[in-house]
């Protein structure tokens, strides 16, 4: 019932319309959907867990245990929101959780019945046979709170905002005030972030002095102070995490169905003013809707005007309802304090209060105060350690953090005299501890018969403290109870873990822009606007998006290539600079064969291995002159060539002697391909001459374009003639359209990396992580040269004369052949061999296409001992399926290289 | 988040930097014995508490030493590996 001479927080004029459950409700602007509710005399807001028993609010802030809703608006929806940290708007829908048809008229209400069936541990001893997985849909079904919208998606996303300060403080309660305004004072920058719609915490609800002066004015002055300071004030918004080296972040809620911003704020003193959240009594159906925390019906009371009983009962084990019971006399409500309850009437709200003599108190509401937990979250996920008080009832913050500090309520100065009085034995009525994971003494009771021990157990055991709300109002009562009933001490017991986030913190905080596109952000080509007006289908490589093809047949497009010349764009090639005197002996030591006897003008193929022997990748070295290289590694791999380079420059190597640059955004490269690849670049003004006695195989020149440098590599990756043609990012644009002039009358196209892998399958021409594994060795791929030659150190030597490296049985690379008219092997097909009636793998196909120039499918693969099986025929087992494949040499054209020698 | 010093740089988000190595580890060769050699590739000391690394940080390229704790996630220092070569 809504007051009309109170309420602080809410504007009277201004009535909203809502529904809750489909029932028409008007609340007032400013209310929360927990106040708007009880204004309306909702008392049934949800169901519980397990039970489905109904439940009312119990709390007014993030620890709520009970009011969980499904809020939606038009086409926006929350599913699982706090009812006590939601506003309310005009329209807005909210439905009751774990509740069908609703949450007054429940169809799983029966379980109730059949509680005692169903204890704790019930789901795991009950459905492992046959296997948990046949009964889960159903379970899942009818356990569960709300339910996600998958059609659903933000209109905005997270703002994500870094930021500094001197101090931080968590909780603008009094506390948390008192100690910004002094640090402001004291010139410091401060920030204040709080979890309530307005700064003042108790402030707002409760009456006291404070420094002579009454709480409101206290915090109009103090709100006043701080803001003349530049102290800045989030509201709405919770620190839940706290992290290394005074890492704070925080969700701050922006209102309606926006994300929350997401603030990662640095800073040099965190103080922890987070105040403390008042327990439940446990006592049999405490969990009745009607039974509510007192503090909170103080706060329902003196900020939005709403009355939650007319007839109140109030039970307390400490001093601090005093001022409660007056209030609703004031509010005339008729008002009864009782030392205990034994137990509750009334299922679908409270009648009547059984005491402790046992009589019978008609009453609509009990409000109840277990005592303080101060929020010591933040303070312990910072390593903090906490110690039990006894005279406080509560776990306090024990030696203080490095740049934290903890005051206020949160380190057990409540203002208020707590007398421990605990429930001691379950008796034949459940008491409740977990009000959302509806967890009840009986349920401790039975852990430590089974023995539980460790709360962390009891936990997972129970689910004690694993809801949604992580047991904020009743983990302290839980352990409580389980040293009790395990006859330890309180302070043995222990608590358990906190970690991060203290409230349910929504994933789109933590998405923030990082979705669509930019989850996983592709580099993209100077010529990706030339190549998509010519038709390409990108397709991302190795973290490039790269024209897959140029049209749907990409046989005919590596035929023409083959027949004619084709133009494919290989900018994200390697081009990384190594300068100095001891340039060569740098790539000398980190790679497989030897690069400093390299001739400048000319290119060399081969591998780096990693240390432990394992190719890491292969390419092409240039030497431009005496002190200068070029390693033009494969794409996917410049980032982690060029570190290891760096690392072994410092680690083994005078850095002022040798200098790395990765230069391979500076250049775009366009590959020509294709016997008729030296007509078309003839066509190019390049300046230089480039036939075979000037520009032979593994050459290359410096040459200029369009005013800029460009240079021309004789490199070829699809056993054709062909040239690497590298110009600034500039001139990008004027390479590509004059190499397309040049090509049409020559009857070439354009390459896609697609058809061009069918190239170089065709030629034999490994990809290094499709072709290789991680257990390929140089050797296994035909090169034993430097293993057997090299008598210096380079990365890896030493692992390629290991036993395990010299193995008779290791997988080498071969070429794998069908037999005629046969489709081509699945890419991942096993070969096979049976011993003693075994099935094991002697291998796998890495590579596999048809073949439009020799019409017949091809493959690679890797066969244990396959060099020297050329000739054999392996089984291969795919999807169940066997086929066989004749080995063969890894080349399937021109083997001679008299396509490439021209 | 951690904090970490680049001796060149600065403090820095731990996102910039790369761990290297255990400090004092020294290559094998190839005239290390398999054992020693799967020493270097395989085996860490991985200290509780105090620790002394080498890290990278990815932004300037510089290998640097990092002393630091491992429990506690204490920066102790961070210092130039050259110039210890020189005291």
């Amino acid at each position: 019932m809504r007051l009309a001479s109170f309420g602080t927080a809410v504007d009277s004029t201004k009535p909203l319309n809502f529904t809750f459950d489909g029932m028409a409700c008007q609340g007032l602007a400013g209310d929360t959907v927990a106040s708007a509710l009880l204004a309306a005399g909702v008392r049934v807001v949800g169901r519980s867990f397990k039970y489905h028993r109904p439940r009312g609010i119990w709390g007014h802030g993030s620890e709520e245990p009970n009011a969980i809703f499904d809020v939606s608006c038009g086409i926006d929806r929350e599913p699982n929101a706090r009812g006590t940290t939601t506003q309310l708007s005009e329209g807005l829908r909210v439905r009751s959780v774990n509740a069908s048809p609703n949450a007054s008229r429940d169809t799983y209400g029966l379980f109730d019945a059949f509680a005692r069936f169903i204890p704790a541990g019930f789901y795991y001893k009950t459905f492992m046979w046959p296997d948990w997985q046949r009964f889960e849909p159903r379970i899942r079904a009818m356990a569960g709170l709300g339910c996600i919208d998958k059609v659903w998606s933000p209109k905005s996303f997270s703002r994500q905002v870094n930021s500094t300060c001197d101090v931080l403080v968590v909780g603008a309660g009094r506390s948390g005030l008192a100690a910004a305004s002094r640090a402001a004072k004291d010139g410091k920058s401060v920030m204040i972030v709080d979890e309530g719609i307005e700064p003042g915490g108790t402030l707002l609800y409760r009456s006291r002095l404070i420094e002579g002066v009454s709480a409101s004015d206290w915090l109009c002055e103090t709100l006043i102070e701080l803001e003349r300071r530049d102290v800045r004030m989030l509201s709405r918004a919770t620190a839940y995490g706290v992290y290394d080296h005074n890492l704070v972040c925080v969700s701050e809620l922006k209102g309606g169905f926006a994300p929350p911003d997401l603030w990662r704020i640095r800073t040099s003193e965190i103080v922890i003013a987070t105040g403390a959240i008042e327990r439940p009594l446990v006592f049999p159906n405490n969990d009745r809707p009607g039974v509510m925390s007192a503090a909170s019906a103080l706060f329902y009371l003196r900020r939005y005007g709403v009355r939650v009983g007319e007839r109140v009962v109030i039970a307390s084990n400490n001093d601090s309802t005093g001022e409660i019971a007056n209030a609703f006399r004031d509010a005339e409500a008729k008002v009864i304090e009782v030392a205990a309850v034994k137990d509750v009437k009334g299922r679908h709200g409270i009648e009547a209060v059984i005491d402790s003599e046992g009589r019978s108190i008609a009453a609509d509401a009990l409000l109840v105060s277990g005592g303080f937990t101060p929020t010591v979250h933040l303070y312990c996920q910072n390593k903090g350690r906490l110690r039990w008080s006894e005279s406080h009832a509560a776990f306090l913050p024990g030696k203080p953090v490095e740049g934290m500090r903890v005051v206020g309520s949160a380190a057990g100065d409540f203002g208020w005299t707590v007398s421990a009085a605990w429930a001691a034995k379950p008796g034949k009525t459940r008491a409740w501890i977990d009000f959302q994971n509806d967890v009840t003494l009986k349920d401790l009771a039975q852990a430590a018969r089974e023995n539980y021990r460790s709360v962390e157990h009891v936990k997972r055991y129970t689910t004690l403290g694993m809801a949604t709300d992580q047991g904020k109002t009743s983990n302290l009562n839980g352990l409580v109870a389980m040293a009790a009933l395990t006859g330890r001490s309180i302070a043995e017991t222990g608590t358990t873990t906190y970690r991060p986030p203290y409230t349910p913190t929504s994933l789109m905080a933590f998405t923030g822009v990082r979705h669509g596109e930019l989850f996983n952000p592709v580099r993209r080509l100077a010529l990706e606007p030339e190549h998509r007006a010519a038709g390409a289908v990108f397709r991302e490589y190795g973290g490039w998006l790269r024209p897959a093809a140029y049209g749907s047949d990409i046989q005919a497009e590596a035929l023409r290539a083959r027949e004619t010349v084709g133009i494919f764009d290989g900018s994200p090639l390697g081009k990384i600079d190594v300068i100095g005197p001891d340039a060569g002996a740098l790539l000398d030591f980190n790679s497989y064969g030897t690069i400093s006897t390299l001739r400048p003008g000319r290119l060399r193929y081969g591998f780096m291995l990693q240390e432990t022997g394992i190719v890491y990748d292969d390419g092409v070295i240039a030497r431009v002159d005496e002190y200068r290289f070029v390693v033009s590694c494969s794409s996917s791999h410049v980032q982690g060539v060029y570190q290891r380079l760096e690392e072994w420059r410092q680690d083994q190597f005078d850095p002022s002697r040798v200098y790395i640059h990765n230069a391979t955004p500076r250049w775009a490269t366009l590959t020509v391909t294709g016997p008729r690849s030296r007509q078309l670049l003839k066509e190019l003004d390049l300046g230089l001459d480039i036939g075979l006695a000037e520009l032979p195989h593994m050459a290359f020149v410096l040459g200029s374009f369009e005013g800029g440098p460009a240079r021309v590599a004789r490199v070829s990756f699809s056993g054709d003639l062909s040239f690497e043609v590298s110009v600034p990012l500039s001139k990008a644009v004027l390479l590509f359209h004059a190499m397309r002039r040049a090509s049409t009358p020559l009857g070439g196209i354009l390459l896609g990396l697609e058809a061009m892998m069918i190239l170089r399958a065709e030629k034999g021409y490994i990809v290094i992580g499709k072709d290789t594994d991680g257990l390929t060795m140089p050797h296994d791929l035909g090169h034993t040269g430097p293993r057997d030659k090299r008598t210096d150190e380079f990365v890896g030597r030493r692992a390629l004369f290991t036993d395990w490296a010299m193995g008779r049985d290791r997988r080498q690379l071969v070429g794998l052949a069908v037999a005629e008219g046969e489709a081509a092997l699945p890419t991942g097909s096993h070969g096979i061999e049976r011993v003693n009636g075994k099935l094991r793998s002697v291998g796998y196909v890495t590579s596999s296409y048809f073949s439009p120039t020799l019409r017949r499918p091809i493959a690679l693969g890797l066969i244990e001992r396959g060099a020297a099986r050329q000739g054999d025929t392996v089984k291969f087992q795919y999807l169940g399926r066997e086929r066989e494949a004749t080995i063969v040499a890894p080349c399937f054209i021109d083997p001679e290289g008299t396509r490439l020698h021209v | 988040m951690q904090l970490i010093s680049c001796p060149f740089c600065g403090l820095r988000d731990e996102t910039e930097f790369r761990f290297g190595a255990e400090a004092g580890k020294r290559r094998g060769t190839a005239s290390s014995s398999a054992e020693e050699w799967a020493n270097y590739l395989y085996f860490q000391g991985n200290p509780k508490g105090q620790t002394r690394e080498i890290w990278v940080h990815l932004a300037c390229g510089e290998f640097f030493m990092l002393e630091r704790d491992s429990m506690t996630h204490e920066i102790h220092q961070s210092y130039c590996i050259r110039k210890e070569d020189q005291k």
